[in-house]
């Protein structure tokens, strides 16, 4: 699975030129990519599943069983995916670099927020007391019960 | 009775915020009540809502503070409509209410508590908590705005601003998405039609529901300045001169970390942010100083002048 700081550098390199249309599906992935790692994270297997035509709301949904408060990014995903559909749907329109800058912005926030809750949470990869690396010592001293 | 009329006079709940940071807010909603006719009248005695303090050690305290606020207004007061400016406040009466209604472990401890502080307990429905939006938007409306308006917002493009707590969690505001003129949780725009009758341009503006990272300014401000950047820079883009705010936390939020940025991520954003309320007074108008504008903490007077306001 791909780091949270490389797909916050991902997001952050995608540019409009030369196709608009497959940055914006690059940019759709790596919103589902930040989810993945909420999910992963809480010891759960990201769905395959789609809702409403898009992986990213039926993870989005799976990301908020449990946890109401993950709903604060489920407007933030549907954004993240009307983006996504007015730049691919109307390829040649005169604003389309515009709508795939705006379409980072929402990615970048959704990544913030994320990344954010995930460190609240002390879930992901972000200092000694994260899950990871509190598992991988508690392995290494045989104490690890989680999964 | 029709919103309309009932709305007229309502029982004022500040909350703490609007008597610190969001004073701003305090002054302008009541001048613009004023303006308009409105009556407010102050909920004696009012205490903290619970916030997010409160409600993280003990959610049932949050309820009972909460239904404390509308004891206070229904059975001592006599009203049956409490306005909360604030959406800590507002969030926190519905959830009350909510949880009066559908929680008998919830009833139980606030009847406790109220008897041991020596009031009445507030039962489910005695009265209706309503945002300053709802106030405006059912008493006056967009016609009786664009009737009233002094001096147009016209030529200011604005970022609506609503906040993660106005529309969430969806269930406490069983009023919304109920069809043809209530507000949407998902898109919410009361915002947005008030201030176009005030004469401005909206912009789409696609974090209007986002989190700004409020709930842990202090904790991880490092976090919370990004996020707050990430929508100025969202709200730049999509054109707007101007955020308009509804909630005194995620105002203070926008002014104080524009500032954090520029100065720990040297990245400056030339975007005002004002209170709806602020924009919605001099639209009607109010001098800048009669509606708070020399409380914020930004600096858009010059940017208010310019476009011949305050």
């Amino acid at each position: 699975m791909m780091s949270l700081a490389a797909i916050e550098s991902a997001i952050q390199s995608i540019s409009a030129e030369p196709d608009a249309s497959a940055s914006a599906s690059e940019l759709l992935k790596l919103s589902e990519a930040v989810i993945e790692h909420w999910i992963v994270a809480r010891g759960e297997k990201p769905t395959d599943e789609k809702r409403e035509g898009f992986r990213l709301l039926a993870l989005h949904r799976q990301g908020a069983k449990g946890d109401p408060s993950f709903n604060a990014c489920r407007e933030t995903c549907r954004e993240v995916v009307y983006h996504y559909n007015l730049i691919t749907m109307q390829a040649d329109d005169s604003e389309i670099t515009n709508r795939l800058d705006m379409m980072k912005m929402i990615s970048s926030h959704l990544f913030l927020f994320i990344s954010g809750k995930m460190q609240v949470a002390e879930l992901g990869e972000f200092c000694c007391s994260a899950k990871p690396i509190r598992l991988s010592s508690d392995l290494e001293t045989g104490t690890a019960k989680e999964p | 009775m029709t919103k309309k009329d009932k709305y007229k006079k309502v029982a004022y709940y500040p909350g703490c915020a609007l008597e610190g940071t969001g004073h701003a807010y305090n002054r302008s909603t009541k001048a613009v009540g004023k303006k308009l006719g409105l009556d407010l009248v102050e909920v004696e005695n009012w205490n903290c809502c619970g916030a997010m303090e409160v409600k993280n050690v003990d959610p049932k305290i949050q309820t009972y503070l909460s239904s404390r606020v509308m004891s206070t207004a229904a059975n001592e007061m006599n009203m049956d409509v409490v306005m909360a400016p604030c959406n800590g406040c507002y969030h926190n009466l519905k959830k009350a209410e909510y949880d009066l209604k559908n929680d008998t472990e919830s009833v139980d401890v606030v009847d406790r508590l109220s008897k041991k502080a020596g009031h009445k307990t507030y039962e489910s429905g005695q009265v209706e908590t309503i945002h300053a939006l709802d106030w405006i938007k059912e008493t006056i409306g967009e016609d009786g705005l664009r009737e009233r308006v002094k001096n147009s917002l016209s030529g200011i493009k604005i970022a609506n601003y609503y906040g993660c707590m106005y529309t969430r969690p969806r269930h406490i505001f069983p009023e919304k998405d109920a069809g043809p003129g209530s507000e949407s949780t998902s898109k919410p725009h009361f915002m947005d039609d008030l201030l176009e009758a005030a004469g401005a341009e909206n912009v789409d503006f696609p974090l209007k529901t986002a989190c700004c990272g409020g709930a842990h300014t202090l904790s991880d401000s490092d976090t919370s300045t990004k996020l707050v950047l990430n929508i100025l820079k969202t709200a730049k883009l999509a054109g707007a001169d101007v955020i308009a705010t509804e909630c005194p936390t995620c105002h203070s939020g926008l002014e104080m970390h524009q500032i954090r940025a520029e100065k720990t991520l040297g990245e400056v954003v030339d975007i005002k942010i004002l209170y709806f309320t602020q924009l919605l007074g001099m639209a009607l108008g109010l001098k800048a100083k009669k509606v708070g504008v020399h409380e914020n903490i930004s600096n858009s007077i010059g940017f208010l002048k310019e476009k011949g306001l305050g």
